[in-house]
């Protein structure tokens, strides 16, 4: 059981990296990925909220919208309902309000924390690679121990791949560069390489 | 931005000012779908639908929207508009939305779409709003076309599934670059695209922060 919960953990950092597989989340990879601080504080948010959005929206999925979900309510007829179709819609109003919540508990209770990130987590709500988690989610069936699992590790291979990215531009800006590759130009080629890398992951499988 | 006549409105997103190229806007999909044109086909008719629509609505309703619910409102019509379009394609064309997977929900955090809604449709009339939908729709789609031109010619050696470039496989003579159909050659792709726009259209190129002084030697300059 751990080494399945292991294997898929592996497989969201490196093989299925979110940002270099995916290319989930490419707006604010690219435009806060000029220096490794924020793109590390961003990083850290992305992996808080991507390992609880995940979670919560497979609970909505398995009892509120999939078919037969309602069940347990007890109302008859309830088994019959089948409200998947609203699920894009109920997806991101979860992560738009977890958000929102994660942003004031932050600010009440962990103000440093809050400080940090503060400017970060109103730009997440419409980073893709929150709602691309829980549409794979979705897509393979993932159960609610495996759904934590995946959300935390997609996470993470997003803020890997972010920091790394960071790095490598902060460096490169001192770099003698094309006129027309300046500043996003190169950023892609160099993302494009980075991600050639990764794929040297794929064989991984344990 | 300041072009307010319609055909001004339609034609500039499209080149002069690319939502892809030049404001990096949702890139994400942009990427992701392009390893074949009939699938970036699909996939940019998806986006001018959504984008044409929600500027349409949200402009319909900008002088009643709460500016302080103004985002979550964008975001319910945007939804609404992707389950809508969702559901067309799971019932008339299942092949295609199974190889989209989650990028057609994933139009709803398409920054094009919400940018739009947000600097556009808010502050101008409905038609206007309708046809700037349509325009940066073209604009994010003319990009994805061109990028799946090369991805699938050079990847496969056809187009649209039609064969152009006889592989060696089949007796041919082309040799298919693999490379093209994986993830990284999206990104050199687009990054070489945006070297050719920008040198065509000089005033686009970013200013370096650290230019290094004329007739400075390497070796000096360190």
């Amino acid at each position: 059981m751990l080494e399945h919960y292991l294997s898929l953990f592996i497989s969201a950092v490196f093989v299925e990296n979110m940002a270099l597989a995916f290319f989930l989340g490419m707006c604010t990879f690219l435009a806060v990925s000029k220096k490794v601080s924020s793109a590390i504080g961003l990083g850290i948010a992305v992996i808080v909220v991507l390992a609880i959005t995940v979670p919560v929206n497979n609970l909505i999925l398995t009892y509120l919208l999939e078919e037969g979900a309602l069940t347990w309510t007890g109302i008859s007829g309830a088994e019959n309902i089948d409200l998947s179709f609203l699920g894009l819609l109920s997806y991101i109003g979860v992560i738009a309000a977890l958000v929102q919540i994660l942003e004031m508990f932050l600010d009440k209770f962990v103000p440093s924390l809050y400080n940090a990130l503060g400017v970060f987590l109103p730009l997440i709500t419409v980073n893709c690679a929150i709602l691309g988690g829980t549409l794979f989610m979705v897509e393979r069936n993932y159960n609610f121990g495996e759904s934590v699992v995946y959300g935390a590790g997609a996470g993470m291979g997003w803020a890997l791949a972010i920091a790394a990215l960071a790095g490598i531009r902060e460096k490169l800006k001192y770099s003698d560069v094309p006129a027309g590759l300046q500043g996003l130009g190169i950023t892609f080629i160099t993302v494009g390489l980075m991600s050639l890398g990764f794929m040297s992951f794929s064989g991984i499988q344990l | 931005m300041s072009a307010a006549t319609p055909k001004g409105v339609l034609i500039t997103p499209i080149f002069k000012n690319n939502p892809i190229a030049l404001q990096i806007l949702g890139i994400c999909s942009a990427l992701a779908v392009t390893s074949s044109m009939s699938v970036s086909l699909v996939m940019a008719l998806a986006v001018i639908a959504v984008t044409a629509f929600s500027n349409l609505f949200v402009s319909l309703i900008r002088n009643h929207i709460p500016s302080s619910i103004r985002i979550i409102v964008q975001m319910t019509i945007i939804a609404s508009l992707v389950i809508v379009v969702d559901q067309v394609l799971k019932a008339y064309a299942y092949e295609m939305s199974k190889q989209l997977s989650v990028f057609v929900g994933l139009i709803i955090t398409n920054c094009i779409v919400m940018g739009r809604a947000e600097a556009f449709a808010m502050q101008n009339g409905p038609v206007l709003s309708f046809l700037d939908g349509v325009g940066n729709g073209l604009g994010y789609g003319v990009i994805l076309m061109i990028v799946g031109f090369f991805r699938e010619l050079l990847g496969s050696g056809s187009l649209f599934g039609v064969t152009i470039l006889t592989p060696v496989q089949d007796g041919g003579w082309y040799v298919p670059n693999g490379l093209m159909l994986l993830p990284p050659s999206a990104f050199f792709v687009i990054g070489l695209l945006i070297w050719v726009l920008r040198s065509v259209q000089p005033e686009q190129v970013e200013e370096n922060e650290f230019k290094m002084k004329e007739n400075t030697q390497p070796k000096e300059a360190v």
